[in-house]
């Protein structure tokens, strides 16, 4: 590519500095090319900041996102492997908790079918599921063991890659919002749909030409979109997520209760939560996690963190009598169909996209960069990325509004 | 769910957060205008820390069952307000529940609370108010030094506590440093109290009192106790040495000794002056004091930062805050001592009471008076500039997940963290068990980098903490 000359320009800008823009800016810069990420604050200021930093097999549906799924664990476990420790990668693994026999029942069905498709999971009866997590319930009757389950820092990995990319060339930019994008043709600035082919964006700090311009803004990916006159339908999925005091070891694994793989694929406006509960490097034990849209609603509910505790202690009830010393809470960003949208976006020629990870950004990172870096140097990606195209949301985009309509009334 | 958790629910006009000067003034002036007030505290009996005293068996209500009131000050102006505390109490208009912390407060407003001592079998009430005033006090502002992780390290204020709770003393020989007024009064309660005081070390200088005379000279009261602490360090011979540092806590295992050193007025140390103290079993920092944000910032109240660096909540002259309905008093206000809060608290208590008077209100002339004393306390004791200079890499700074300054000046130099909340997601600095309390605004300063103050965003970050004290999990599970 040979686009976006002079001191400003670069072949790709990245917008948005989490996990998956971090990412994609590491991995483009392996490829050769020059890169530009900026961020409207520091690294991992959204998503990547709020969440758990899950690397998860275990909750995937089959198809496109599983296959993405696996494809990233290659590149975390292969291409990243000499940063492991940088970001505190650990490999905990999962296990699915059945406390009744209709969900003991239905986890048998789906590991089933995931061993089939090569997943590396293993039936845990109660004796197992005891000796593995000791202190689980006794209401607990068995369960299923994902070896594949890791564990990032999800604020390390964004800010190491930022500043791996930087070591290869690449620029970051912090505290640098974009407010339009450059188009060819007449009147290069031209925000409307039909303003050629996007060539950079402007921000308060000037412009910045680029040969391609990847929105990587997470739950903000909408807005960014509209800006250039396409509609990307990546909405708000709130989640909080409770932090305990320092224990001795308790909890192993990632421990999530049977019903999580139903909540993570719903679409129900409510408040769910299915326990995740995890013990972490430091001590504390992460108690995750409710969903609801409420858009970017911030107000603390007393509601969530009940139906947390409640959840928790189902599974380990000796956490009744040990401290919460914190909770925060994020956005996942999400499309209708739950597929990310990574690739090109044929609608606005220049401009990429990936975003829409919802609750398993941090895992797809590393894959979705890897990918969309082959793609920008113009090689053919290791996976075919038709499944997350952003075309998929249609010309007009409105078939999404209805989509839209429905998640915020 | 186990009974002890199950929690009652109280509806009243005012809600009052903390019963020491402030909250007490609070809290009586508002039921004595008329409101049905609540007051939660996380003391068992009222008087927060500065007027801590020994547990009182009955209620005062005979002369000389009186809690004793040695080594306090404005003893009497407590006696005063603890009269009409306990007789509002009795009269039904306030209802007084101690030994809870508040963990979550909602707006417009609803408090959950929490026992403060877990063993302590009190049972949490949730109060709902449509006013709620906040006076939950400060505690000691501290600064990392090698070796202030050693058992034997106190607060300054920590050591008054004790001493002010349990009538003994926390060790034999001490040195107490840092800055400002208030390491005298640990000082000196701790010569009273039959304890050696090597050394009170003080970063700045009186001499830095010069250019503040004319405020300071309003409130001759504190002139008077200057004088008093000079006749008592005198009395027990404490050395009193300006401008001048604790460099290293020494010892193996615990606190043995410090290294000592003179400073220029930034606080930068003056080669060839170092010096030793040994047999040394307690030492005690005090930098001033950092008010507890964390209720106000939830709420969402506008704040700055005070002259002496510490982010504190913007209110007008009836002590509203930007959040209709909530009043600040005390040191959230900005930290400026216990004569200050109570005007404050009486001032807050009584707009609070009645929150639709239309009657224009002039701050009282004391409070003008007292704020403009504390400004200039504050200017002639700031925190020394170059103390990241005092530090090595590998000092700790956050003592609870054992981050060191080399850790966080990393983040900041390499990953881009430049504030308290990037720091802590990036070094865990403030992730552990005090959430931040303790190393926060240490933390906060370095991630501003050399010279520079941290800003009220960098501070607010830190005072952030949704849940505003532990709470167990089974506590929180009886929420619906």
């Amino acid at each position: 590519m040979n686009f976006g000359n002079g001191p400003r320009g670069s072949d790709v800008l990245v917008m948005g500095a989490g996990v998956i823009g971090a990412a994609t800016a590491y991995f483009a810069a392996q490829q050769g090319l020059s890169v530009t990420v900026l961020d409207k604050g520091l690294p991992a200021g959204g998503t990547s900041s709020a969440c758990e930093g899950n690397i998860l097999v275990s909750d995937k549906e089959l198809g496109p996102e599983l296959e993405l799924t696996r494809y990233s664990l290659g590149v975390w476990h292969n291409d990243l492997a000499e940063h492991k420790k940088l970001w505190e990668f650990e490999s905990k693994g999962g296990i699915i908790v059945a406390s009744r026999e209709s969900s003991l029942a239905s986890l048998n069905r789906v590991m089933a079918v995931q061993q089939g498709f090569g997943v590396d999971v293993e039936e845990l009866d109660q004796a197992a599921l005891r000796e593995a997590e000791p202190h689980i319930s006794r209401e607990a009757l068995g369960g299923a063991s994902y070896r594949e389950d890791c564990q990032v820092q999800p604020m390390l990995v964004a800010a190491h890659l930022v500043r791996l990319a930087t070591e290869a060339g690449a620029r970051f930019i912090a505290d640098t919002p974009v407010t339009a994008f450059l188009r060819s043709g007449p009147g290069r600035s031209v925000s409307g749909r039909d303003g050629g082919r996007v060539t950079g964006v402007r921000t308060p700090r000037g412009d910045f030409p680029a040969g391609a311009v990847v929105n990587c803004t997470g739950t903000w990916a909408g807005e960014l979109a509209a800006l250039a006159g396409v509609e990307v339908p990546v909405l708000p999925r709130r989640g909080f997520v409770m932090v305990t005091e320092p224990l001795p070891p308790m909890v192993h694994h990632k421990v999530y209760a049977a019903e999580y793989i139903d909540n993570v694929g719903s679409s129900d406006a409510g408040l769910q939560a299915s326990p995740v509960v995890e013990g972490t490097p430091s001590g504390t034990i992460l108690i995750g996690s409710t969903r609801e849209r409420v858009g970017f609603d911030r107000t603390v509910s007393t509601a969530a963190l009940g139906l947390l505790a409640r959840n928790a202690t189902a599974l380990f009830p000796f956490l009744e009598r040990v401290k919460a010393i914190r909770h925060y809470h994020g956005f996942r960003p999400y499309c209708p169909d739950h597929l990310p949208v990574i690739g090109h976006d044929d609608r606005a020629p220049g401009l990429w996209h990936a975003a829409g990870h919802e609750g398993a950004g941090i895992g797809l990172s590393a894959g979705t960069g890897k990918l969309l870096a082959q793609a920008l140097a113009g090689l053919t990606p290791d996976m075919d990325l038709t499944p997350f195209a952003p075309a998929r949301f249609g010309e007009s985009g409105a078939h999404t509004s209805a989509h839209r309509e429905e998640a915020t009334a | 769910m186990s009974d002890a958790v199950s929690s009652s629910t109280i509806s009243v006009d005012v809600a009052v957060v903390g019963a020491g000067p402030a909250g007490l003034a609070a809290a009586v002036a508002a039921a004595e205008a008329g409101a049905r007030v609540a007051v939660v505290d996380a003391g068992a009996q009222p008087g927060g820390q500065f007027w801590r005293h020994a547990r009182e068996t009955v209620q005062p209500e005979a002369a000389d069952d009186q809690p004793d009131g040695h080594g306090h000050h404005g003893w009497s102006t407590y006696l005063d307000l603890r009269a009409r505390f306990d007789a509002a109490q009795r009269a039904g208009r306030i209802t007084y529940l101690p030994g809870l912390q508040v963990w979550m407060a909602e707006p417009g407003f609803t408090l959950h609370t929490t026992p403060a001592v877990a063993s302590s079998g009190t049972v949490p009430a949730t109060v709902t108010a449509s006013r709620l005033v906040l006076c939950p006090g400060g505690y000691d502002r501290q600064l990392p030094v090698p070796g202030w992780e050693l058992p034997g390290v106190m607060a300054a204020g920590g050591i008054q506590a004790f001493i002010k709770a349990n009538g003994v003393l926390p060790g034999k020989r001490f040195v107490i440093a840092g800055t400002g007024p208030f390491l005298l009064p640990v000082a000196a309660g701790i010569a009273e109290a039959g304890g050696k005081v090597l050394a009170v070390l003080e970063s700045s200088a009186p001499s830095a009192w010069l250019p503040h005379l004319a405020a300071a000279s309003g409130v001759p009261g504190k002139a008077l106790e200057g004088a008093e602490y000079a006749a008592l360090f005198a009395r027990h011979r404490i050395p009193y040495r300006t401008r001048s540092i604790v460099t290293e806590v020494l010892g193996s295992g615990r606190a043995e000794g410090v290294r000592t050193a003179k400073v220029d007025a930034e606080g930068r140390v003056r080669p060839g002056t170092g010096r030793a103290y040994t047999d040394v079993d307690v030492v005690g920092f005090g930098w001033g004091f950092t008010p507890q944000m964390e209720l106000p910032v939830s709420l969402g109240v506008d704040t700055r930062i005070d002259a002496d660096g510490s982010l504190v909540g913007v209110v007008d002259e009836r002590q509203q805050s930007s959040v209709p309905g909530l009043f600040l008093a005390g040191e959230v206000t900005g930290v400026g001592g216990a004569t200050l809060a109570v005007l404050e608290g009486l001032a807050a208590g009584a707009a609070a009471a009645r929150p639709d008077s239309t009657t224009p209100v002039k701050q009282p002339a004391a409070i003008t008076r007292h704020r403009r004393f504390a400004q200039a306390m504050h200017q002639a004791h700031p925190v020394p500039a170059a103390w990241p200079d005092w530090l090595t890499p590998d000092t700790t700074v956050c003592r609870c997940e054992e981050v060191t300054a080399g850790e966080i000046t990393e983040a900041r130099d390499n990953l881009g963290a430049r504030d308290a909340r990037s720091l802590k997601s990036f070094t865990r600095a403030g992730m552990g068990w005090c959430q931040g309390r303790v190393c926060g605004f240490a933390a906060a300063c370095l991630g501003a980098g050399p010279g520079e103050a941290p800003d009220a965003g960098s501070l607010a970050g830190s005072a952030k903490r949704p849940l505003a004290a532990p709470v167990a999990i089974g506590e929180l599970a009886a929420l619906d």
